[in-house]
């Protein structure tokens, strides 16, 4: 039974009202031009959400557009609830990454929750079947119980979802810098497969086709979401209202049924009502379609009595669809709905006049063409410019970190590093987890790139997280292609080829020039990366106005990257798996010592230009892997990034299914010991591979114009880490440099039990 | 023989339960609706893992009162043979059909990894084609999977040898740091007093291909060699308590199926 909306009080639409809806006096105009009339207030709510940063993209258009997005591999680009590629014999890969920061830092279980399950819908409104989730998560130091409460909530959260919907978390990074003290990032990675026979689409056509809310009911909570996710958290920031809170047990009934309706073909179209509910997903569905879509709110079916036409078009209720129905299948759409103990309403019809109308009942309350509302939100380009401050930074002189160390200070810096929570084992986060259920994950959280099995068609999918805030803030269109090149390089580390992006790019208040212009540099990298990879973006998520008083994060455009692997069984695992065998470093190591995890963690400084990074090299060490694994030459492929070399081969040496692995390597090289053993210098490989098959790599990464070095062997399970680089050597037990980066994140998270808010 | 699988809502491990008898050793399975009555002629019946309806109240505790459980427990009772795995375990203590509960994990969080578990009796439908002491490493994944009885119970338990799978290290040895859950007496799994009706709590219908490990695949190689040996499906009649040497017997080991040998460690 559907509830019937409340005859609001007819509200004055005043200056402030407007300004309340963070539309400016400009962007009302525009409004007025439109309508050619006042708005009522329902109309003012739906423009204030469809126009809000959050759905409109109104800082971030004009730069998006210049991103590539296409390629012979993309099906869906941007502009769908997910992006599609083809990855062969019909098969198709969906995917989408989500953020919800400011739901998490007001109330991190709910706010992680509901991220993972609006990612969720966005992939299986595809028609796809979700197959695994990442999150990359960036919080602030451990050291503050603030911190400790967001993480164990956030990960609770992002769990308790998945693992009831039964959709394994297999993979995503966890950062922690006091940047995102106040204001965590927490975006979430669906991905599904689909058989592209059954692709579907979020559209609104024929007309007259029913029009129907499906799954849970509207409530009051989450209104204005959209516009909420649009500003700063201030002082004491308390929106718990306009949190919405999830239903994963709702969700994994609707994912059954969206499925099933999908499978029997029996919708013309489906979309989420995800930010801004039943107005953002009625009217974008209309205007891909070119189409109207006619709605009477007093047929919702809603939760509570008394609600009025706004609050049931912005509710942000979760686990509901909007679905047009085939001519003739209504009926056959409720039985299936009701099969899976759901319900379904008919609200409202399809039309061919191209409006947006609402009625309450007989009344018309909302009546806005479709197209100007969808398509012609005001966008800015406005002008960026660096922070003083930033520039200092990337200047700042690091050359005396470059000074000789002794053996001691080169170990002391390794166990700080591998004790930092950023570069430490993640196993007590991914534990929370479940990481196999549906049986794809063929390679699971703690490796560069996650591996899923593509149905039984042999072949596999990769697909890896990253972001390093800190290289992006000190000099942003580096950083981005930085991101882009590592994931990139992540995914064929485990043999895959790179082929597309999703991208979530998380940033201040672009109304600021010092954002904004971290924006427009960082999303210029990213295209140069992408262009230079072959890898297009196929949808995403721009994420403003993550600050507080004490200022913005860092800016983190996080990219999830999908490859495809050929044969699965020729998946290259991260770590050392066998006695003997023979260490090898692919890429150059130069002075690079600036921006890195060593100066931060060691010296306290964040300071220096990120490393160099050349794309078109990038693109030539992709390649080799893709070759090498190929051809088998490889027995483990890890990249090295964060902490430089000596972490990179710490961490082969610690991840091992079967327990740590002893190693003994040397770098010869003119470069300082620090920048030798800790510098972060891009586009570098730690492999291992049988003796035997070493000519054969160096003379493949010849080929391949890339540096490489022999630089040790694997050995015994009980052992040591050596690592001599410029004259020092770093020689500790295995069993002490695995405590400390096994422990890392139990010991911050569990002995301080006191979790406070 | 066909083998039923029971999907409540919200199951989430019925497709890998359905793969295991399909592609991983070769029979019928089915999906059975949680609404229905009607068992369709299954021969065995399987409750996979998952948050049926949503782990409301407690897990498995609205399970037990769904239409098709009234059939599954006049299955049990007539002596068929039933598994439940994890979430289904939870619904096998719920309906009385096995004894004791599944809690909140001792570390009150939901755990998932790999353990390893030493099969300790070999005498029922679901590991008859394992050798006592193998030591399988299969996944874990859950929030209340801690096994607690009434000291009776885990007596009685012990000595009709009703332990069927224990928690152990990768030597085989019951160690605390092997049990991930505070299960009493590293318990993971149990049968009934007639031993046709097992529980456990990790999942070796995830371990059944060569890709993820086939530790599994000896579950379900017992569970077809049983219903061969037991007349080609039709199920035994019902044993009263007390007559479980009896049955052992009947169930005797064939022979290993392939993949096990190699699956189990020293």
């Amino acid at each position: 039974m559907s509830g019937s909306a409340t005859r609001a009080p007819v509200i004055e639409i005043t200056p402030e009202l407007v300004a309340d809806h963070g539309l400016s006096p400009d962007e009302y105009e525009q409004i007025l031009e439109i309508l050619g009339r006042e708005p009522t207030f329902p109309e003012l709510g739906v423009f204030s959400a469809m126009w809000s940063e959050h759905c409109g993209y109104k800082n971030s258009r004009p730069h998006l557009e210049t991103l590539p997005t296409e390629g012979p591999l993309v099906v869906q680009g941007p502009g769908e609830n997910a992006g599609v590629i083809d990855a062969g014999d019909g098969w198709g890969v969906a995917f989408k990454i989500e953020s919800h920061n400011h739901p998490s830092a007001v109330e991190p279980y709910q706010g992680a929750a509901t991220g993972s399950g609006g990612i969720l819908r966005d992939v299986f409104t595809m028609g796809a079947r979700p197959i695994a989730i990442l999150d990359s998560l960036h919080f602030g130091s451990l050291d503050s119980p603030r911190s400790r409460y967001l993480l164990d909530g956030v990960v609770r959260g992002v769990g308790d979802y998945g693992n009831c919907v039964g959709v394994p978390t297999v993979g995503g990074e966890a950062i922690f810098d006091p940047s995102y003290e106040r204001n965590p990032i927490i975006n979430v990675m669906c991905i599904g497969i689909l058989r592209l026979d059954d692709l579907m689409r979020g559209k609104a056509e024929g007309v007259g086709n029913a029009v129907m809310a499906v799954g849970a009911r509207t409530g009051r909570d989450g209104i204005h979401g959209a516009t909420f996710a649009s500003v700063e958290l201030d002082e004491g920031s308390d929106s718990r209202p306009q949190v919405q809170v999830g239903d994963p047990f709702t969700e994994k009934l609707l994912l059954e049924a969206s499925l099933e309706l999908i499978g029997r073909d029996l919708l013309v179209g489906i979309q989420d009502m995800g930010a801004a509910g039943l107005t953002s997903s009625g009217t974008e569905m209309a205007a891909r379609s070119g189409s109207g879509i006619d709605i009477d709110v007093a047929l919702v079916p809603v939760r509570e009595q008394g609600m009025t036409p706004y609050e049931i078009l912005l509710s942000e209720s979760q686990e509901r669809m909007l679905l047009v129905a085939k001519p003739g299948c209504e009926s056959s759409v409720a039985d299936v709905l009701s099969k899976w103990d759901l319900e379904a309403a008919v609200v409202g019809r399809v039309t061919d006049d191209g409006f947006f109308r609402v009625r309450d009942g007989g009344e018309v309350v909302v009546e806005i063409p479709v197209q100007p509302l969808v398509n012609e939100c005001p966008t800015y380009t406005r002008e960026g410019v660096e922070d003083p401050e930033v520039r200092r930074l990337r200047e700042l002189d690091i050359a005396e970190y470059s000074a000789p160390i002794s053996d001691q200070e080169a170990a002391d810096a390794l166990l700080t590093l591998l004790d930092s929570p950023s570069l430490a084992s993640c196993r007590w986060i991914y534990e929370q987890y479940d990481t196999t259920v549906g049986t794809n994950t063929v390679v699971g959280p703690g490796s560069d790139a996650a591996v899923l099995r593509l149905a039984d068609s042999g072949r596999g999918i990769a697909a890896s997280l990253d972001c390093n805030g800190r290289y992006v803030y000190l000099e942003p269109r580096r950083g981005a292609k930085i991101a882009m090149a590592e994931a990139a390089r992540n995914v064929a580390c485990s043999g895959a080829r790179p082929v597309a992006i999703t991208n979530c790019l998380n940033f201040g208040n672009p109304l600021k020039p010092g954002t904004y212009y971290h924006f427009a540099e960082a999303v210029a990298g990213l295209g140069e990366g992408c262009r230079a990879l072959s890898t297009p973006v196929t949808g995403g998520n721009v994420s403003f106005y993550n600050e507080t008083p004490d200022g913005a994060v860092y800016p983190t455009p996080v990219i999830g990257m999908i490859g495809l692997l050929e044969h699965l069984d020729r998946v290259v695992p991260s770590c050392f798996r066998t006695p003997g065998s023979t260490v090898v470093l692919v890429g150059e190591t130069g002075d690079e010592l600036g921006a890195s995890e060593y100066l931060a963690a060691c010296h306290g400084v964040v300071g220096g230009a990120p490393p160099q990074i050349d794309l078109e090299e990038a693109r030539r060490l992709v390649d080799f892997l893709v070759e090498a694994a190929e051809r088998r030459l490889v027995l483990s492929a890890h990249d090295c990034a964060e902490g430089g070399l000596a972490v990179a081969l710490a961490e082969c040496s610690l991840g091992g299914p079967d327990g740590p692995l002893a190693v003994e390597a040397e770098l010869r090289t003119d470069v300082p010991a620090a920048a030798a053993l800790y510098g972060e210098s891009q586009s570098r490989v730690v492999l291992s591979c049988d003796p035997e098959t070493v000519e054969e790599i160096v003379a493949l990464a010849a080929e391949r114009g890339l540096p490489v070095a022999v630089i040790g062997s694997v050995g015994p399970p009980d052992g040591r880490f050596r690592l001599a680089a410029a004259g020092v050597q770093i020689d500790l037990e295995l069993d002490r440099i695995h405590d400390v980066y096994r422990s890392a994140l139990p010991r911050r998270m569990e002995k301080q039990a006191g979790l406070t808010t | 023989m066909k083998i039923g699988i029971v999907r409540f809502p919200g199951s989430n491990c019925d497709q890998d339960c359905h793969r295991a008898v399909d592609e991983g050793v070769g029979a019928e399975a089915a999906y059975l609706w949680h609404k229905s009555h009607d068992l369709e002629g299954c021969q065995a019946i399987l409750l996979p893992g998952g948050f049926s309806y949503g782990d409301h109240l407690r897990a498995g505790a609205i399970a037990r009162f769904s239409p098709i459980m009234r059939e599954v427990i006049a299955f049990a009772r007539d002596g068929g043979p039933v598994l439940g795995i994890c979430n289904g375990f939870q619904v096998l203590c719920e309906a009385g059909l096995l004894p004791g509960a599944l809690v909140r994990n001792d570390s009150l969080r939901f755990r998932s990894h790999p353990v390893r578990v030493r099969v300790e009796q070999t005498d029922t439908p679901f590991t008859s084609e394992y050798e006592e002491g193998d030591v399988l490493r299969m996944p874990i994944a859950h929030g209340e999977g801690q096994y607690v009885a009434d000291q009776s119970v885990i007596d009685a338990l012990e000595s009709e040898r009703r332990v069927i799978f224990r928690y152990v290290d990768e030597l085989g040895q019951r160690t605390e740091e092997a049990n991930p859950n505070g299960s009493v007496r590293n318990i993971a799994g149990i049968c009934d007093e007639g031993r046709r009706v097992v529980g456990l709590m990790p999942h070796p219908e995830r371990v059944v291909s060569k890709l993820l490990g086939t530790d599994g695949l000896g579950v379900f190689h017992s569970l077809i060699g049983s219903l061969q040996a037991t007349g080609d499906g039709t199920t035994t009649q019902t044993t009263r308590a007390g007559d479980g040497p009896a049955a052992q017997a009947a169930e005797a080991p064939a022979t290993h199926a392939p993949g096990v040998a190699e699956a189990s460690a020293p």
